[in-house]
């Protein structure tokens, strides 16, 4: 069906097709590459997804991998397909900047060990994508670098922190792309932007090179256009790493299996547990986040947003499972909890930016001036307000009454998990409460931001597995939400089953994928340039 | 639990090596204020029977043989450094000056 001749029509594709057109001849990867470089070039002015982009080194590999096909060598599956990786990632030779001027021009010496398994992989790297400061962020306008625009609506933010990578996703500037998740990162920006994202158990894709942000809450993942993609870039990306003492030693789930059995679309004997917290109802969402008194009857949700979740959970129904309730009180700590968490940890790890060993120095007397100095200038206000707050949470005194608190929450939500796990075989909820909200609307109220990572939060805290592919558009803005599946510890596969259950029903019922509704971009630059 | 004052997040700041201006310290502190006050709420529901939780999945020690291995060369982990000398990261002067 794809005219592979057509570089408009080749960048739609999606990588499983890009990986059989190689394989068949009807494409090299050289051509694709060159069709992704040359969309960068006409739309990352307006999207701006990408913080650096490498066209020599993708062409070499794309070559090398053209060759060896030429040569008759046996090949990985997904060579030849071209990537993007968020720039939290450390590539060697490539600049690595985690979004933040204190990382500015740092080139690192090393790979990290998903970088490595990408480049035995063969797949060329289109560039590193931009994100929030350290991922610290739901909208990517706290990178040091300026904002990325959503392609659906350039006036709007595409999410954070990995707004960056899903982003050129739903822009077509690559058909993958690596991002990770603390709070959300990697399912929030794939809700906003149209697109499929996926947080794996943690300890399942080595951290080894991942800039740390919350140690035990961080987690890298695959983003990809359809469930399949995802789940065949998850198995390049996934398995035991020694380098990571975190990495679990079992082997990766079968999750492209998964996925291939979910999309022949029958869940008979599968249980779905909705979340009543997450539903949607008169929840915490939009309420008081100090108090937890719920807000209006609407729960903060959009009233698209919760159409769409209703109509998926009836697809899912359709195909033979069974939907129950299920509840997770102490949900409304997951917040709170991790906001302690996460600036605890933050501001440990980020004491290594201290102007001795890489990244920027301000000069300013002594060492201990100068690293003051050097935070002060190379660090953005969302940084510093997480780092005091840790700081503080961690300080004598406070210690037990917030960090040790909230690591009790973190007992009471994995025990939630428990018990809904017992009723159900994976929990559902809508991925954010509404739709991309504006560039700016958000900034100044940390707050409000936070808020909405409310439904994101509680897998990054138990450590299990979560993904979110799209529902729809909202009726009332035209603008896409996003569905979230979680799963029980180690049991990945269940999310690319149901996910591509769901996603095969929808595709039928829309007639063409949820993408094939965004907006093209040229002709948006164009109207923009005139 | 009280909310922060201007001067306790002075005093966080300098823990945390990060110069702030006067400016910054009035912005941070009023939205900080808020955010503690937000993240209080923990303390509602964690009684001391309840375990802490540091880690999302069980973990135990790793260990391997006491060997070398090939890691970054002297001159790759200097590569990036702003400043070195004779094979080591060069600091400014570590004590103050009125020493």
């Amino acid at each position: 069906m794809t005219d592979w001749n057509n570089a408009g029509e080749i960048i739609r594709a999606t990588a499983a097709q890009m990986a059989d057109a190689m394989a068949a001849g009807h494409v090299t990867s050289v051509q694709l590459t060159q069709a992704h470089l040359d969309r960068i070039g006409a739309v990352d002015g307006a999207v701006h997804a990408f913080l650096h982009v490498d066209a020599e080194g993708a062409l070499a590999t794309a070559a090398s991998v053209d060759a060896d096909r030429a040569g008759g060598k046996a090949l990985p599956a997904l060579a030849g397909v071209p990537i993007a990786l968020k720039d939290l990632l450390v590539t060697k030779g490539l600049p690595t900047t985690s979004g933040s001027k204190i990382l500015e021009g740092w080139i690192p010496p090393y790979d990290a060990t998903v970088t490595r398994k990408i480049r035995e992989a063969r797949m060329p790297i289109l560039g590193k994508t931009n994100l929030d400061e350290f991922a610290m962020g739901s909208s990517t306008e706290h990178s040091g670098y300026g904002p990325t625009h959503n392609p659906w609506d350039l006036e709007r933010i595409p999410g954070g922190s990995g707004g960056g990578s899903s982003a050129a996703l739903a822009a077509w500037e690559s058909p993958l792309a690596v991002g990770s998740d603390t709070g959300g990162s990697i399912r929030q920006p794939a809700s906003f932007t149209g697109t499929v994202g996926v947080k794996p158990t943690y300890g399942g894709v080595s951290r080894y090179g991942a800039i740390a942000l919350a140690s035990s809450l961080d987690q890298l993942g695959p983003c990809g256009r359809t469930v399949l993609d995802t789940a065949m870039l998850h198995e390049v990306m996934g398995g035991h790493d020694e380098m990571d003492a975190t990495s679990l030693n079992e082997p990766v789930p079968a999750v492209v299996a998964a996925a291939r059995e979910g999309a022949r679309g029958d869940l008979t004997g599968m249980r779905i547990g909705v979340v009543k917290e997450l539903r949607g109802d008169g929840n915490f969402a939009n309420g008081d986040f100090a108090t937890g008194e719920p807000g209006d009857d609407a729960g903060g949700y959009q009233p698209g947003v919760k159409q769409r979740f209703q109509e998926s959970l009836d697809k899912l129904r359709d195909a033979g499972a069974e939907i129950v309730e299920v509840s997770c009180p102490n949900f409304q700590y997951a917040l709170a909890a991790y906001y302690l968490i996460l600036p605890a940890e933050a501001s440990s790890n980020l004491a290594k930016f201290d102007s001795v060993r890489f990244g920027l120095r301000v000069e300013t007397g002594t060492v201990e001036r100068t690293m003051a100095a050097t935070r002060a200038a190379g660090f953005g206000d969302e940084v510093k307000r997480r780092i005091v707050l840790g700081t503080y949470a961690l300080s004598a005194g406070f210690y037990d009454a917030y960090y040790g608190s909230a690591q009790k929450v973190r007992t009471l939500i994995q025990q939630d998990f428990a018990a809904a796990f017992e009723l159900a075989d994976v929990l559902v909820s809508p991925t954010t409460p509404t739709t991309p909200f504006k560039l700016g609307e958000r900034i100044d109220d940390p707050l409000a931001m936070y808020l909405n990572d409310v439904a994101t939060i509680p897998a990054n805290l138990a450590g299990i597995p979560g993904m979110s592919l799209p529902s729809g558009v909202a009726p009332e803005d035209g603008l896409p939400t996003g569905f979230q599946i979680l799963a029980p510890a180690r049991e990945d596969a269940r999310l690319y089953r149901v996910g591509a259950a769901l996603e095969a029903a929808l595709v039928a019922e829309w007639g063409g994928s949820l993408m094939d509704q965004a907006p093209t971009l040229e002709i948006d630059t164009a109207e923009a340039r005139a | 639990m009280s909310s922060l004052e201007r001067s306790d997040v002075a005093r966080l700041a300098a823990l945390a090596r990060i110069d702030m201006t006067d400016q910054d310290l009035d912005r941070m502190a009023g939205q900080l204020s808020a955010i503690v006050d937000a993240v209080a709420k923990v303390a509602e529901v964690a009684d001391s029977d309840v375990v802490a939780t540091s880690h999302p999945i069980p973990m135990a020690n790793i260990h391997r043989e006491d060997v070398v291995r090939l890691s970054l060369t002297q001159e790759q982990a200097l590569s990036a450094a702003p400043a070195s000398e004779d094979g080591r990261f060069r600091v400014p002067q570590i004590l103050g000056e009125e020493a």
